[in-house]
């Protein structure tokens, strides 16, 4: 059903996007050099850590390691990205 | 001292000797003084597509070996003032070659030529490391297929780890219409993937079997997008500022009229 929709809307059917989500998640393992559970240890450490101060999103949250161009922009270095959707602030966290 | 590039892309079959051969004559036809070493030992072939496949008496291996001199190993393009190459050699492996002779031979052609451009075999071996071992700048090459690039990101990855920063990249094979109705992925797509600088972009371009078949480059075809792409690709390593063909929008030629007038094209 959520697969119709999304065709509906246009945006997965063209093949460079099924290209593109599939290219993005082998590189994330590629790139990490890790395995899939070293990412989830250091995703349960970092819900651990943030939900000492608010209350995140566990199912929707998303990381990943990916490259970025440097600050100096002279080179590209490996970056953690993670997407940590907040629900609300803790008031002891203030 | 000359500038010590290397053409690499981890996946066979992209392009990395087309690309070799093409830049190197296009900077020949600029006026400057260029070798080609074909690193690929085993498996040469930017011999044949050069054309010089027949003037071959000394090889790379010869010379790292000390078998006869570095000048008595180049073969001199009579066609295009101020180009050599340095074939690979074809009956031995690439363990024949180590790294630390790259350098040298890669510092000694320093002195002499402007440009010394490396074509890299497929792979992340031995041939690898030798190709990028006296390189200062590295372009990698790939086609906008998943594995094509799948292949550039961890060459890029392997390149930053042997201190070869800010590589740039050439995306070759891009076909227009398929761009356009969504069944390739566009340049925007592959650079924002792979997070590096472009070189420029390469059309589809049949006209690069015919010159491959004829063992001329084509650069040298007036005619041959891909060729004027490579020559645009040439001008840029040199420090000129060539704007990026927009293969992409493959425009018809009454639009790009009415966008030169201003008029609106909607």
């Amino acid at each position: 059903m959520l697969l119709d929709l999304s065709r509906l809307l246009g945006k997965s059917r063209n093949s460079k996007n099924i290209a593109k989500e599939r290219l993005k998640l082998v590189l994330i393992h590629d790139r990490a050099n890790v395995s899939p559970q070293f990412l989830d240890m250091v995703k349960s450490e970092i819900i651990k850590v943030i939900s000492n101060y608010m209350d995140i999103d566990e199912e929707a949250l998303d990381i990943q390691l990916t490259r970025t161009k440097s600050e100096d922009g002279n080179s590209v270095v490996p970056a953690l990205v993670a997407n940590i959707p907040i629900k609300s602030v803790k008031k002891s966290g203030r | 001292m000359g500038e010590v590039i290397v053409i690499t892309s981890g996946k066979g079959g992209v392009g990395k000797t087309t690309t070799t051969a093409n830049i190197g004559t296009a900077l020949a036809l600029m006026g400057k003084k260029v070798v080609l070493i074909d690193t690929d030992i085993g498996l040469r072939n930017l011999d044949v597509v050069m054309g010089l496949e027949n003037r071959i008496v000394y090889d790379l291996v010869d010379v790292v070996e000390g078998f006869c001199r570095t000048k008595q190993a180049l073969i001199k393009d009579k066609r295009y003032e101020g180009l050599f190459l340095l074939p690979a050699a074809q009956t031995r492996d690439k363990t024949a070659v180590k790294p630390e002779q790259m350098i040298k031979l890669c510092n000694e052609l320093q002195e002499e030529f402007d440009y010394i451009l490396i074509d890299c075999p497929a792979g992340i071996e031995q041939g690898f490391k030798n190709a990028i071992a006296g390189a200062a700048r590295a372009i990698v090459v790939t086609t906008p297929e998943v594995s094509a690039v799948r292949d550039a990101d961890r060459i890029i990855g392997l390149l930053e780890a042997h201190e070869l920063r800010n590589p740039r990249l050439l995306v070759n094979r891009v076909r227009a219409d398929m761009v356009k109705r969504g069944d390739m992925m566009s340049i925007d797509d592959i650079i924002d993937i792979l997070a590096v600088d472009l070189i420029g972009v390469i059309p589809e371009d049949e006209k690069i079997v015919i010159s491959t078949n004829r063992g001329e480059p084509a650069v040298t075809d007036a005619k041959s997008s891909a060729g004027k792409a490579y020559r645009d690709i040439a001008r840029r390593i040199s420090g000129e500022e060539i704007p990026i063909m927009d293969v992409e929008t493959d425009e018809g030629f009454m639009i790009k009229v009415k966008k030169l007038f201003g008029l609106k094209t909607t």
